[in-house]
């Protein structure tokens, strides 16, 4: 249920023609919510521009997968590269808009999204590549960890993935932009109150007028 | 000189205790699955392996894993693998943890002769510490190595006898730049075509990189998320 809200919000970030990277988990579910008329390119950092729908059973090919591991098609204007190419694309500016997932992220726009000290560390992957890259860096999460805190931070408390890096931020409870004056939340989710997002944020923001005058 | 081996024991044969080995592939896909049998057959240690993932834990280089063969894991994910953890936390495996970005640029960058270039990826965080921080226009860069290995290990789809590669789909990944950056790069294929049968415009790496070709047979390319469209 919260995570169908975050994902609603964060597919209306997607605009006709982009081309968009879609981080692993939780931010991969948005492809399938494109409106069928929007011309929009995704991304795959193992190599494909234009991934197409999962495949049908016989359609499966272990040449062809995601940057998840799983098995994908390629859509009709689909191009292949190698990985230093696919990171060019990303470092040189040339995707539009990264959507990520995150474990937390710091009111100054800092993301951690790669590692737990003291449990296994998997690896960054792609992550850091594409924060410091992609013209646009939009993060989904929980708005609070299952003890209740908050993952909305005045610092981040984990390993960072990138320093004011992040340009917004789509929770349950609300949306934040981050600029060079710092955060503001822009959007309360449906049915939720600002004292509410007041009470579950840990960052301090400052307050668009549009919502100042809703509330 | 025919690139061309019959078998992949005399092709790894030069391959000692202590070598940097450079491995192609992304997660099971495009790896290089019969010349990492090979190595683990032959039982060589210490060696120092780079590539973006280390298998599972009975496939792909998880094989050099189990038999104890790795001491350095260069990677930018390894989270599918357990045994790399227990050997990791006990200290038997020394791990760099490099962003993807970062060492396909670092492979590209050896395999061109540049020893180090600047990105902004890592900026801030903990791979940056310990490296040169420099300032282009108003934003910060850190110096990355380029890497070459002693061996590179590719899969690629077709080869012709000169080396000319061509790969299939996303199993292209990081075989091109791992391609580049070995001192002696080996190449196992799943069809070998004659000299000329190749359309130059589609070649994607060209037979200069390349020493070695060997054809492989029953490609196991085991899927490691098996995702289709009425799951």
């Amino acid at each position: 249920m919260t995570r169908q809200l975050i994902l609603e919000r964060a597919v209306k970030e997607i605009q006709d023609g982009m081309c968009v990277n879609l981080g692993i988990g939780m931010p991969t579910l948005i492809a399938n919510m494109i409106p069928n008329d929007f011309n929009v390119m995704l991304q795959s950092e193992n190599g494909l521009l234009g991934i197409g729908p999962y495949p049908q059973k016989d359609e499966v090919d272990p040449d062809l997968i995601n940057a998840g591991k799983e098995t994908v098609t390629a859509k009709a204007g689909a191009s292949f590269f190698d990985s230093a190419e696919s990171f060019a694309m990303i470092r040189g500016g040339h995707i539009d808009l990264a959507i990520l997932g995150g474990m937390e992220v710091s009111e100054a726009g800092d993301l951690a999204n790669w590692m737990i000290p003291g449990k296994m560390v998997k690896g960054m992957g792609g992550a850091m590549d594409l924060v410091q890259g992609a013209k646009r860096i939009v993060v989904i999460m929980d708005h609070v960890n299952k003890h209740g805190e908050s993952k909305v931070k005045k610092s981040c408390t984990l390993p960072l993935t990138g320093e004011k890096v992040v340009h917004c931020l789509i929770t349950e409870l609300a949306v934040f932009h981050f600029s060079e004056v710092g955060m503001e939340l822009i959007e309360l989710q449906n049915g939720v109150t600002l004292d509410e997002v007041k009470s579950k944020t840990e960052a301090d923001f400052t307050i668009s007028p549009s919502i100042e005058i809703k509330a | 000189m025919s690139k061309l081996l019959s078998s992949f024991e005399s092709a790894i044969e030069q391959i000692e205790d202590g070598a940097t080995i450079i491995v192609g592939g992304f997660g099971l896909s495009g790896i290089p699955e019969k010349l990492i049998i090979a190595l683990r057959n032959k039982g060589v240690k210490d060696l120092t392996v780079v590539s973006n993932n280390c298998g599972v834990d009975d496939w792909g280089l998880g094989l050099l894993l189990e038999n104890k063969q790795i001491k350095k894991m260069i990677a930018s994910y390894v989270g599918e693998n357990k045994l790399f953890e227990q050997q990791f936390l006990s200290g038997e495996l020394e791990v760099e943890l490099v962003p993807q970005g970062t060492l396909a640029e670092r492979l590209r960058a050896g395999g061109a002769g540049i020893p180090a270039f600047y990105t902004a990826t890592g900026v801030g965080t903990e791979v940056a510490e310990g490296k040169e921080h420099k300032e282009f226009d108003g934003r910060t860069y850190i110096m990355e190595k380029g890497i070459v290995g002693d061996f590179a290990f590719v899969k690629a789809w077709k080869a012709d006898h000169f080396g000319n590669l061509v790969y299939r789909k996303t199993a292209r990944n990081f075989n091109p730049v791992v391609a580049t950056a070995g001192k002696v790069t080996l190449v196992e294929v799943e069809e070998l075509v004659g000299t000329g049968e190749l359309d130059p415009d589609e070649i994607h790496t060209s037979g200069v990189y390349v020493q070695k070709v060997l054809v492989g047979n029953d490609y196991v390319k085991r899927i490691e998320k098996l995702t289709t469209a009425n799951a």
